[in-house]
């Protein structure tokens, strides 16, 4: 299935979790914070939340800024 | 301004360490200086100029991750860490208040439900002023949600103060556009501001160097928050120390009150016993 990802479109397989995609994308155990579809998943609900076609996800992190 | 609480029998040297703290959403803070973490040459430099300012609270933005970075890349948090200082994410860049609310929200849930934050909803891409309509339908959201809001803000007294009454902990006036480095543009509408006010003041933007730091604090703000006038520095950590030592000056000669401007001079030494 296809989502959206920060903008970008990925293919996932089908009942990805959140979990899961934030470790393909490498960010596993980092400090980030998701929405799905400008709902945020906290942190403990990553495992269970699984996408859905067509999910736009956006994945944050703190950076520099005043 | 508590003056009678400052003049008691303490050491005056301890005076602005420990007996004048600045207070923000019931949290007492030694240093009234409040430092951005952006434009940095790297985090390292960051990491020496955060701490060369003395600041304990820092802000950061909250960003898309960039998807395929190298995984080892060091972290900002990883060198601000949120168990020393208080991290205070902004919404810089947002252009309405529903990406601001929700740039907050993302915010809360990545420092584990952290809620204090700096809302700035920009009206302008040229000047970055704020939106003031936007400004207080976010700040009105998100104090509702629970979030404690330092507000970026106009120098306009009037909207100052409804921000206040609003339930705003802190309320930032500009000295002058973000990143300008112009000082305070107008010292009568910050004065007014810091008159009525009921929460702390701190000036956010515009500070260029220490002088103007100085005076924003001698005009009675509470405290200062800058980012480029650091980090555009030819040396930020030297100007981090300079910014440092300004805000602790221009607070002591507040507190101190200065003499009355005079229209002609006054001799300082004794007019009587001079030699013939």
């Amino acid at each position: 299935m296809q989502v959206v990802v920060n903008g970008e479109p990925r293919d996932v397989p089908a009942k990805t979790t959140v979990a899961e995609l934030v470790q393909q994308l490498g960010f596993a155990g980092r400090r980030v914070a998701v929405e799905v579809n400008q709902d945020i998943v906290p942190r403990s609900e990553h495992a269970l939340h699984r996408l859905a076609d067509g999910d736009r996800i956006e994945v944050v992190a703190a950076i520099g800024g005043g | 301004m508590p003056h009678g609480a400052l003049t008691d029998t303490q050491g005056f040297s301890s005076m602005s360490q420990t007996n004048d703290p600045l207070i923000v959403a019931g949290r007492s803070y030694g240093s009234r200086l409040l430092v951005g973490t952006g434009k940095y040459r790297d985090l390292d430099q960051t990491r020496e100029a955060i701490e060369a300012s003395g600041a304990e609270i820092v802000t950061v933005a909250i960003r898309r991750t960039n998807i395929g970075q190298n995984p080892g890349e060091p972290n900002l948090l990883d060198v601000i860490r949120p168990d020393r200082y208080t991290i205070l994410p902004n919404t810089a860049g947002c252009y309405s208040a529903e990406d601001a609310v929700r740039t907050c929200r993302l915010a809360r849930e990545l420092l584990d439900g952290h809620d204090l934050v700096k809302l700035e909803v920009l009206g302008d891409e040229t000047t970055l002023f704020p939106h003031i309509p936007e400004t207080l339908k976010a700040a009105r959201q998100l104090i509702d949600d629970g979030f404690k809001v330092m507000v970026y803000t106009n120098d306009d007294p009037v909207i100052a103060r409804e921000l206040g009454d609003m339930g705003c902990v802190a309320v930032m006036p500009l000295a002058a556009p973000i990143g300008s480095g112009l000082g305070i543009r107008n010292p009568y509408n910050i004065h007014f501001i810091v008159e009525e006010a009921k929460v702390p003041i701190l000036v956010d933007a515009g500070v260029g160097t220490a002088s103007d730091a100085a005076v924003a604090m001698e005009l009675g703000c509470d405290g200062v928050l800058m980012n480029t006038a650091i980090a555009a520095a030819r040396d930020p950590v030297l100007m981090a120390s300079a910014m440092r030592k300004a805000i602790e000056a221009g607070r002591e000669a507040f507190l101190a009150g200065r003499m009355p401007r005079k229209q002609y001079g006054s001799p300082s030494s004794p007019v009587g016993g001079t030699i013939d």
